[in-house]
């Protein structure tokens, strides 16, 4: 199996606080790894980490995603080559509307990778497929990026990137933070559904309740910036049955 | 691509920073006057043009009244002062004969109207727009006047207007803009060499869109035109203006007055992209831009609307405004100012109510970078007798990096009791966690803040006839983005 992420001894800080410590982690193609962890454990900043986000310090250690120097890769670069991350809290733009967002985003990829890109019409029909499996509604495209949008809508208009992208490698911070359990269900089967084969799924969550939707093929638990166990779903039954803290070498007041 | 962009902040001002693509410079034989103003050179100007004595009495007036004008102190402009003897008032391209197509133009001019991407070809232009292109002081040409005269519209330069319209520039000339108004009306009344002069007859929708191009070549000439745009009763024209100009380390003045009437039921839009050379990174050079520009609805259910895209200029002193007299009339200000590195920006609109029910609306978009200065200035009037009058000013100033600022100086004046009057005012930066959003969607930096800029100027674009919407939307990216064609 193609090797699509392997950090190694990552460490790093934000305003000289250590956020990761000497963190590891290796995902194979068509792998779903579950990320689970107290607030405050480094979990979002894992995700943003790897999407490129400026405010984190590298102090050590390497990233390779698709055998390539994540480090060094400008975050469009990033998205381009198949990293995609859903994000807890989905930003809003004003007087830009979500059909010309995401179709930049669209012929964007489509420019980098030397492919055709499409005009107004043809982008459509690509766009009512993806649509209509996210049961959302042809409005939601004339409506200004994710401005007004109920959490759930926000996160469908996630995955409905997910889709038109067709990334490699899924980072989904908490998606299931602010959905009722209808829109989880479709948004946690589409993801299941329509990822492509080769793609991998990083799942960071707090909660147990999406593994009903996913097999996950590997439970980590991040405690203080730093993997404390790998497992599989034996590990979420510890968690529910004992906390965090059982896992946690100096136990929290 | 380098290690420290993941690492530090983005950097967005380098995406601001690009060269201009319009400075390049003209080589043609020029004709001009020696440089100053004196009664001598306004006899010249005079004498060159053939004018008919009132205008001659109009200019000298004018130079009276600017010589005990002073130079506005007002803004919150930085200016070097203007030695204004060490101007030439004007200059014109060396013509052997009068020209009597545009076969004759020298094709380095018609060269050079191309290069800006303004085709005086009747063949390749916009089938729907014509156009008038003013090269420094003087119209080159006129473009579709046989199709528009065919609907009874006047379309041509002042100066053509001065020989053949005598009555019409007569009467209305200085009518909405007195040449006493302030210090550059009265300079522009004195010395104003060109410009565009349009008439709408009654009952008639003007088939085409209406243009004119101004382009600033010589290196010591300022640029003194007037337009003057009359509307009658239940007519309506949609006009626009283009303005570039070279590349020169000094600075340019140009000081253009702009007049439009509107009787009964007459709709004026009036729409501009600024894009005057706005001097170098670090502040060297650019044109000096000191513009009056005024509408009067003098009929019923009149309606002048203007929109401003303005991203050039090292200083723009700009307040286009309405003077709403006609029972029921409208008027409309949308305006969009980029400023960046050194450029500073004083603009905004008056909005006088004098009539019954008038109504105004002010929509304003600042965009400051660097260490520009973006200023607006508003003032919103109503008269006593301007009985249930309406106003809605919005006002939204946008700031790129850390050095730049915005001001916004809205000034209500209200004497009447029935008039219903609001404000709403806005400040926002870039955030790093929209840019952040853009760029995991693998859409590029230089894009993302040209998409979030495009965003926030939105209801502006929407107020300009279609093409121009494109092409502003297309400057503004181009300002912002440095990937020159």
């Amino acid at each position: 199996m193609e090797n699509l992420l392997c950090i190694q001894n990552l460490t790093v800080s934000i305003d000289q606080k250590l956020i990761l410590n000497q963190f590891d982690l290796e995902v194979n193609e068509n792998e779903i790894h579950v990320i689970m962890g107290p607030n405050g454990s480094g979990k979002s900043t894992l995700s943003k980490l790897l999407a490129g986000h400026p405010s984190y310090r590298i102090e050590g250690g390497t990233i390779e995603f698709s055998k390539q120097n994540l480090i060094e890769m400008a975050p469009e670069i990033r998205s381009h080559e198949g990293l995609f991350l859903a994000f807890q809290y989905p930003i809003e733009i004003s007087g830009v509307t979500n059909y010309d967002f995401l179709r930049i985003a669209y012929n964007e990829k489509q420019k980098y990778w030397g492919l055709k890109e499409l005009d107004p019409i043809e982008f459509m029909q690509l766009t009512q497929i993806e649509l209509q499996k996210l049961k959302m509604k042809m409005e939601f495209l004339n409506r200004n990026l994710n401005e007004g949008f109920s959490g759930g809508e926000k996160k469908r208009n996630e995955i409905l990137q997910m889709l038109i992208l067709q990334p490699k490698l899924i980072i989904l911070d908490e998606i299931d933070s602010g959905l009722d359990v209808d829109a989880l269900k479709i948004i946690c089967e589409t993801i299941a559904q329509e990822r492509n084969a080769k793609s991998s799924l990083i799942i960071i969550t707090h909660y147990p309740r999406i593994l009903n939707y996913f097999q996950p093929t590997h439970v980590h638990v991040l405690i203080d910036g730093k993997i404390k166990k790998s497992g599989h779903l034996e590990l979420v039954e510890k968690i529910e049955k004992d906390g965090y803290d059982s896992f946690s070498e100096e136990k929290r007041k | 691509m380098n290690e420290k962009k993941t690492q530090s902040r983005f950097e967005i001002q380098h995406v601001l920073n690009q060269p201009y693509k319009y400075g390049f410079e003209t080589k043609i034989e020029t004709e001009k006057f020696p440089v100053g103003i004196t009664e001598q050179i306004l006899d010249s100007i005079s004498n060159q043009k053939k004018e008919p004595p009132f205008l001659r009495q109009f200019r000298f007036n004018s130079f009276k009244k600017w010589k005990e004008l002073e130079f506005p102190k007002w803004t919150n402009l930085s200016i070097q002062p203007i030695d204004f003897n060490n101007i030439t008032y004007y200059s014109i391209p060396k013509q052997k004969k009068k020209l009597n197509s545009l076969k004759e133009v020298d094709p380095e001019i018609l060269k050079t109207f191309e290069q800006l991407g303004i085709s005086l070809d009747e063949q390749k232009r916009l089938t729907n727009v014509a156009i008038d292109a003013v090269f420094d002081s003087v119209s080159i040409a006129t473009t579709f006047q046989e199709k528009l005269a065919k609907s009874g519209v006047i379309f041509c330069s002042i100066s053509e207007a001065i020989q053949c319209y005598p009555n019409l520039v007569k009467k209305f000339l200085g009518s909405v803009v007195s040449p006493s108004d302030n210090f550059f009306a009265a300079l522009n009344s004195a010395v104003f060499t060109d410009g565009s002069f349009c008439y709408i007859p009654q009952n008639v929708d003007c088939p085409l869109e209406l243009s004119t191009y101004f382009r600033i070549n010589d290196k010591e000439s300022g640029q003194f035109e007037r337009t003057l745009i009359i509307a009658e009763k239940n007519s309506s024209l949609s006009y626009l203006e283009g303005c570039t100009a070279p590349q020169f380390s000094e600075n340019q003045l140009h000081a253009a007055i702009v007049e439009l009437i509107a009787f009964e039921n007459a709709r004026i839009q009036y729409s501009t992209v600024q894009n005057w050379y706005s001097g170098n990174e670090k502040g060297l050079g650019g044109i000096y831009n000191f513009v009056t520009k005024r509408g009067l609805c003098i009929g019923k259910n009149s309606k002048i609307s203007w929109t401003q895209v303005e991203t050039g200029s090292a200083i723009t002193w700009k307040y286009p405004s309405c003077l709403l007299v006609g029972e029921n009339s409208s008027g409309e200000f949308s305006s969009v100012a980029l400023t960046n590195n050194y450029q500073q920006a004083d603009t905004g609109t008056k909005m006088i109510h004098l009539g019954k029910k008038t109504k105004s609306k002010i929509l304003s978009k600042g965009i400051s970078c660097g260490f520009s200065q973006n200023c607006y200035r508003g003032l919103v009037k109503i008269t006593s007798n301007a009985f249930y009058s309406r106003n809605f000013s919005q006002c939204d100033s946008f700031l790129l990096g850390s050095n730049s600022t915005a001001c916004t100086y809205p000034y209500l004046e209200i004497r009447n009791s029935t008039a219903l009057v609001e404000h709403e005012a806005k400040i926002s930066k870039v955030s790093e966690e929209q840019l952040f959003y853009l760029l995991q969607r693998g859409i590029s930096i230089e894009k993302s803040v040209s998409l979030l800029i495009s965003g926030f100027c939105k209801d502006v674009f929407t107020k300009l006839p279609m093409e121009f919407a494109m092409e502003a939307e297309k400057l503004l990216s181009l300002k912002l983005q440095g990937t020159i064609g």
